[in-house]
């Protein structure tokens, strides 16, 4: 207990006399809550340790018998071997990361930019047509886009953006629950502060950019953040819209390595690399949007 | 507001002024009006755009082509029902193996894991502020982990013979007698599947209900209290989540989208699709077996309706639970 606790500590070290204090103060409940979740938080973690641990392990440790969590030897030579193993075929996996990189910065920036305009539109401007519109969103909430796929293939292809970044980018702008959570921020904003910034002479897209914008933050970080995780992890648009394999994204490139890994020896390294350049950009972007998300929902709320 | 009421009262006049109220006159006002918010359409148009081309007539299409023969490369043929009808009465992969499989997964994953996130949820909104961040965001971070780059971790992590840790922990424990094949084996496949989906499962829903707890009035459990709310349990029950209910109603969303995406997860696991025995095979494997392997899309695309029509009637069900009622 004492150790774990001590681990949390050094975790937070910046509140450590804070914390010290509150576990004092505990009633036995809280210690009975507190034991639990520390356990169920190690259990949760456990993968993603390993995760961080298995992409760092030479060869020999990656095999050996009895496998071992931790690392012994730490090296790089897993993320050498990721980077070189494409270099005989055409495509280098420099090349399908720098995909992913980009792919992801628009269909983040679109989304999040799109779908606060419309929100905002649709929250404050009561034009005709706005609840079909909103009705519209609602509905396709549930909307998983795996179950349309064929119709979605056939319109990309109609458009003729197949095997370029628009055929990444622009599906991927479509995602109802960011407009519907926006909207549900900008709900509660009164609109006498929006009258009163009108009758003082800003345009709407003044308000916009400097009224709404700033008040909504929280929401933008929480859709920034799934907007994130969506694009980041989609494999979906390089299997069905990119047959140029230098269109193609990493979680693709993941995907092709991980195929048949329980079989086979070779690759088992490269991919564990492979599975933590997956992982570490979204957890840098939660950590470092966690607080907004976390305090900020709790004091305003989804309304 | 005041505004509002002046765009009706011109409204009203210009009617009373009209008396020839015929339907040029009415289109003529609507189209005045359109104008008038032209800016608003700007506003919703970048993201409509995108909605209408990738959502909204994908959707229709697929309930359309529900209805025909298509194999990709011959234009579609119309067979009326003919889909609907093979889907429930001579599809026996999917009335044996995936219809019992989705409705057993999708309770697990769904109902208990919503169950699991309010808990857990109410158990951190119970710590002191310091604590809170820390234990949220270890049980958070799972969700964080993209599908397809986790495979790595389960493919190790359960492998069937003793070099797996699972397997290696169970064998030096004594649990086990000898290795286990936890994903080729039809009766620990569905298990598996269902424990993987609901550890990555505390997402954002899971924020979100954390976040309506803590929103909670504390006055409002001492009020409570002078009312005659005893135990715990009560406080949940009658105070706590009729407060959340927006907040709930957002879990209750994003877990059923979750259910539905992390249904690949049985064919990631075994590296299958069909998975071992159609032990795991979920709704998306089976339209992905008829779409993408089979190509027969139209096929595909009628259980695609079905899929959309379950969601739809359980969004319907938690809205109903969970709107707000009148005067609340």
């Amino acid at each position: 207990m004492r150790e774990v606790n001590n681990k949390m500590l050094r975790r937070l070290y910046w509140k450590r006399r804070e914390i010290a204090l509150a576990i004092k103060r505990f009633d036995r409940s809280q210690q009975l809550i507190v034991l639990f979740l520390t356990l169920l938080s190690v259990f949760m973690l456990l993968p993603i340790v390993y995760i961080l641990n298995h992409a760092f392990k030479p060869l020999h440790e990656l095999f050996q018998f009895p496998p071992t969590f931790i690392v012994r030897n730490p090296t790089f030579q897993n993320f050498i071997e990721l980077l070189s193993l494409t270099q005989n075929t055409f495509v280098p996996a420099s090349r399908y990361l720098l995909n992913s990189i980009i792919v992801t910065f628009l269909a983040t920036a679109g989304m999040v930019t799109t779908g606060a305009l419309c929100a905002y539109a649709l929250s404050k401007h009561k034009f005709p047509g706005a609840k079909i519109v909103f009705g519209s969103i609602i509905a396709s909430l549930l909307f998983a886009p795996e179950t349309i796929a064929i119709p979605r293939y056939v319109i990309v292809q109609g458009l003729g953006i197949m095997n370029s970044y628009f055929g990444h980018v622009l599906p991927m702008i479509a995602m109802p629950v960011g407009v519907f959570l926006i909207k549900q921020f900008i709900d509660q904003l009164p609109n006498e502060m929006i009258e009163a910034a009108k009758i003082d002479g800003s345009t709407e897209f003044g308000i916009f950019i400097r009224i709404v914008v700033p008040m909504v933050t929280p929401a933008i970080a929480t859709i920034t953040i799934l907007a994130f995780q969506n694009a980041w992890g989609n494999a979906e648009t390089s299997t069905l819209f990119m047959q140029d394999d230098s269109m193609k994204t990493l979680p693709f490139y993941m995907a092709t390595l991980t195929s048949n890994l329980a079989n086979s020896v070779a690759r088992q390294g490269a991919a564990a690399a492979g599975a933590l350049i997956m992982f570490l950009p979204s957890l840098i972007i939660f950590l470092l949007s966690q607080r907004k998300v976390i305090t900020t929902m709790a004091h305003s709320g989804i309304k | 507001m005041s505004n509002k009421v002046q765009i009706r009262s011109r409204q009203y006049a210009d009617s009373s002024v009209r008396t020839g109220n015929n339907v040029t006159h009415k289109l003529m006002g609507l189209a005045a009006e359109i104008w008038k918010y032209r800016l608003s359409y700007l506003f919703i148009a970048p993201f409509y755009a995108m909605f209408l081309l990738f959502i909204l007539v994908p959707i229709v299409a697929g309930v359309l082509l529900g209805f025909t023969y298509f194999n990709a490369i011959q234009f579609p043929t119309w067979v009326g029902w003919m889909n609907y009808q093979n889907l429930f009465s001579q599809d026996i992969i999917f009335l044996q193996h995936v219809v019992p499989n989705s409705f057993k997964f999708a309770l697990f994953v769904g109902p208990l894991g919503y169950v699991c996130a309010f808990f857990l949820a109410w158990l951190i909104a119970q710590l002191p502020n310091v604590l809170r961040t820390g234990y949220a965001l270890a049980i958070y971070a799972p969700s964080l982990t993209a599908g397809i780059a986790m495979t790595v971790v389960w493919q190790v992590m359960f492998t069937g013979d003793r070099t797996g840790y699972l397997n290696s922990f169970l064998l030096k424990w004594g649990l086990i007698e000898k290795p286990m094949l936890f994903v080729q084996n039809k009766d620990y496949l569905m298990d598996v599947m269902i424990v993987v989906s609901i550890w990555a499962s505390m997402g954002i829903g899971f924020l979100a209900i954390l976040a309506g707890i803590l929103n909670v009035d504390k006055t409002m459990y001492e009020a409570g209290r002078i009312d005659g709310i005893s135990s715990r349990l009560q406080e949940i029950w009658y105070i706590t989540v009729p407060l959340m209910k927006p907040q709930m109603m957002f879990a209750a969303i994003m877990s059923i989208v979750y259910t539905l995406k992390s249904g690949a997860i049985g064919t990631q696991l075994s590296g299958s699709n069909p998975t071992p025995n159609y032990a795991g095979q979920l709704m998306i494997n089976h339209i992905d077996d008829y779409g993408f392997i089979r190509y027969e899309l139209g096929y595909a695309s009628a259980i695609s309706v079905v899929l959309l029509l379950v969601c739809y009637l359980l969004s319907r069900v938690f809205g109903y639970l969970f709107s707000p009622k009148e005067g609340e």
